[in-house]
């Protein structure tokens, strides 16, 4: 058994080599484990599906918590991302937990942009992963992890097939995220239309080439259970929070009048099976897959889109500093040449201003000009006026010395005559003139 | 248009109703040692209050066990001090280069050579691949001038390499680890002080690589002289400020620096190796045979040489190859990815796809994070 395993690994000349003692590196995986739990771990994921499915109140009965507020409403305007982080122990394990909600999928009328946000949700979180990768100082280690690990998709119980609004969101979110299928509301559908709704779902899956995450089969201690489960997909999942005493327990389960639905009772839901499956079994190889398959099919996306290329169709290797270093210049040139354009439209825009500032200059000096022009006109007509005034008050002057004159010379002609009369006159007060 | 509006809030003070999953603050109370795991899948569905999220530690564990771990040391010293002999006694089997290759001769090569040798082991189901670096020549001519450039050379290759790896856009899923995780560095008894060479070569290495440096041959010193001569390293080594392994500023909490500080009152250990085992006291032990006694190398009392192994082996070797991964080779990778971006005008930028993004943020990092 060994031997077999040791000649697999052997690849690039390594020996295998038989320990004659204990040599004590069995304890490595101990070691490994706890740095681990010390570091703590984090786990995410995003639940999909239409407002009143029961999504939140499954994540509560998954991990035995309260976890947030009120239900949603129906009249959201679109689909948004609302995602909300917890920390649980449970004995020495720390789990940093973000449950992220679709608030509004599935509500509006015209619903063909419903996915969009989802992804875009997705990227985003890749995106921040893939930046602090490529810093030059980070810190990987400390990084929480936003990718999300698994995607449970709520199928409405209708019991006939999907909606197409389901099948056009998984088939865009099979390639980013682990799709795990579950229908919401189980205990809505009776045995027999499960199984039957069941084969439609998984045969209208495989027809439209949807990838859902598949439990892996490949180590021999989880194999077994792994491949049945892998048949019970997707899960007919009932939530509650609520407990009922059957017997002389107190059970989670859902009340009716002709009934009660056990949560936890395999033969009335797949709930048991899902928990398994999720956390107790799948939790790790979620987060890897999630890290080696999707991660990186996005990371190679994302560097090609920018022009990163490995190698040269010349057989020379390009390594991403020389191709970056080629982006760096090319970016610096076309930095020089806007920042060129940029002074040239400045200095064109200067210029113009100028002109424009010289024009209106000339204007003001010319108008100044004519104004001058104007009030030296006005004064030179003013002055002539004052002239020609001038003149006739000058000769209204003399004609008045020329008329007194005249006027005492015959006062002193007719004097005496006139001087009773000048008397009385002079004496009449409403005659006096002088 | 549906905005994308993810609101995260962190909320540690949740009402806990019935469970066992207690949401937590900082309950710090993991035990630094194995434990044994919880079994997750022992507990049956009727148990509803058990969530299972310990059950990942298992999932961890079958993950480790399947990939197996690598290992990577190199030795470091003079030739004839045991270097080959103590590899074989740490692994209890034939790893050294000389195993392999069948030279009867010792023949000390004119220029320094790095032969590195792979082996596959394996040990209740826990499957390692140690690689054992030697470094024939070191020390050994008469001008020993820079005798370290061609162990930097090698290292930086190895860091190189991984960095290639990483970077190209079609890596594989395992980068393949061939980082050099640990160099032991073998000083002769001479039972004075530490030597130029051994001060330059430490001084130099420390910066990029794990240095554990091991007094070999101990046997020729009686406990006095070891005493005085581990103490007299101790302080050549403060005195030229290498730090060697564990290093004091990648202490995480209080309980790992009681426990290094333990280990950094030992250090050097004074080891003595010996693949050959003889009858004492009824049992086999590994030992080297002398006219006055048997020495026993696993005996704490004859060397220390369980120190050695229990602290590259069983205790810390985990914390070895964080170290080496988290912090040696993210320095490399600062100072290799700077040198290629500096700008003309001796800015670098802080991030490698967006130059023209100041990425405020990565000025706060610290180049020696010591967070693993």
């Amino acid at each position: 058994m060994a031997a077999t395993e040791i000649a697999r690994q052997a690849g690039e000349g390594a020996r295998a080599v038989p320990l004659a003692g204990h040599v004590g590196f069995d304890s490595m995986p101990d070691q490994l484990v706890n740095k681990s739990v010390n570091h703590g771990f984090c786990f995410n994921i995003l639940c999909v599906g239409e407002t009143g499915l029961g999504k939140s109140t499954l994540m509560d009965t998954l991990f035995n918590t309260k976890f947030e507020g009120e239900p949603t409403q129906h009249n959201q305007p679109g689909v948004q991302l609302k995602s909300n982080t917890y920390e649980l122990q449970e004995s020495n394990v720390r789990l940093k937990l973000t449950v992220v909600n679709t608030v509004g999928f599935g509500d509006q009328i015209n619903k063909e942009d419903s996915y969009k946000s989802i992804v875009e949700f997705i990227d985003t979180q890749f995106e921040a992963y893939l930046q602090e990768e490529l810093k030059i100082k980070r810190t990987l280690h400390s990084y929480h992890d936003t990718r999300i690990h698994a995607c449970l998709y709520f199928i409405a119980p209708t019991g006939h097939s999907l909606k197409s609004l389901d099948l056009v969101t998984m088939k865009k979110l099979d390639s980013k995220v682990n799709i795990i299928p579950i229908i919401a509301k189980s205990d809505a559908i009776s045995k027999s239309e499960l199984t039957k709704f069941k084969i439609k779902i998984t045969s209208e899956l495989v027809s439209n080439g949807v990838q859902i995450y598949q439990f892996p089969t490949d180590d021999e201690t989880v194999a077994e259970i792994n491949s049945t489960m892998n048949g019970h997909l997707p899960f007919a999942v009932v939530g509650s929070t609520e407990e009922v005493k059957i017997g002389n327990k107190m059970v989670k389960a859902r009340q009716y009048p002709w009934g009660t639905v056990q949560v936890e009772n395999e033969s009335h839901c797949d709930f048991v099976k899902l928990r398994e499956m999720l956390i107790r079994v799948n939790m790790e190889d979620l987060r890897e897959q999630t890290h080696t398959r999707h991660y990186e099919l996005y990371r190679r996306c994302k560097l090609e889109e920018m022009g990163f290329k490995d190698t040269d169709p010349d057989c020379k290797p390009f390594s991403l500093q020389e191709t970056y270093e080629a982006k760096r210049n090319e970016f610096m040139g076309d930095l020089q040449k806007k920042e060129e354009e940029m002074r040239q439209m400045f200095v064109q825009r200067v210029k113009e201003k100028e002109a424009e500032l010289k024009e209106a200059e000339k204007e003001l000096h010319e108008k100044f000009d004519r104004l001058k022009k104007l009030h030296q006109d006005e004064k030179k007509k003013l002055e002539d006026k004052k002239k020609s005034l001038d003149d006739e008050l000058n000769g209204f002057k003399q004609k008045k010395t020329a008329a007194e004159l005249l006027q005492s010379q015959a006062q002193q002609a007719g004097g005496s005559t006139t001087l009773k009369r000048d008397k009385e006159r002079k004496n009449n007060p409403w005659l006096c003139t002088e | 248009m549906a905005a994308c509006g993810a609101e995260m809030h962190i909320n540690p003070e949740m009402e806990v109703l019935w469970s066992e999953v207690k949401p937590s603050h900082s309950n710090m109370s993991a035990p630094p040692h194995p434990q044994p795991p919880t079994k997750g899948a022992s507990h049956g569905a009727g148990d509803f209050s058990y969530v299972g999220i310990d059950a990942i530690l298992e999932q961890m564990r079958r993950k480790a066990m399947k990939q197996g771990f690598e290992l990577n040391i190199m030795i470091v010293g003079q030739s004839g001090l045991g270097k080959s002999t103590l590899m074989n006694t740490l692994f209890k089997s034939k790893v050294s280069r000389k195993s392999v290759v069948s030279t009867p001769e010792e023949r000390i090569p004119k220029t320094i050579e790095i032969k590195s040798i792979s082996h596959d082991i394996e040990e209740k189901g826990v499957r390692m691949k140690l690689t054992v670096i030697d470094t024939p020549g070191f020390g050994d001519h008469i001008n020993n001038e820079n005798c370290w450039q061609p162990i930097m050379k090698f290292i930086n290759d190895q860091y190189e390499q991984y960095l290639q790896e990483e970077i190209n856009i079609n890596r594989k899923k395992r980068i393949p680890d061939s980082r050099v995780h640990c160099c032991m560095y073998f000083i002769p008894p001479t039972g004075h002080c530490l030597r130029p060479l051994d001060v330059e070569f430490m001084s130099r290495l420390s910066k990029v690589v794990n240095i554990v440096p091991v007094i070999a041959k101990a046997d020729t010193l009686t406990l006095e002289e070891r005493d005085f001569f581990k103490q007299t390293i101790r302080e050549g080594l403060r005195a030229n400020g290498i730090d060697v392994y564990p290093q004091e500023e990648f202490d995480e909490d209080s309980d790992d620096r009681m426990i290094n500080d333990k280990i950094r009152e030992m250090i050097p250990f004074a080891v003595v190796g010996s693949d050959q085992e003889y009858q004492v006291n009824g049992k086999r032990l590994l030992g080297r045979k002398t006219k006055w006694g048997t020495i026993e190398v696993e005996n704490i009392a004859h060397c220390e040489f369980a120190y050695l192994r229990d602290l590259l082996i069983r205790t810390h070797m985990q914390n070895i190859k964080d170290i080496t991964s988290s912090i040696h080779y993210e320095v490399y990778r600062v100072r290799r990815l700077n040198e290629t971006n500096a700008q003309p005008n001796g800015q670098p930028p802080n991030t490698l796809v967006n130059p023209q993004q100041a990425n405020g943020v990565a000025a706060q990092h610290q180049v020696l994070t010591h967070e693993m």
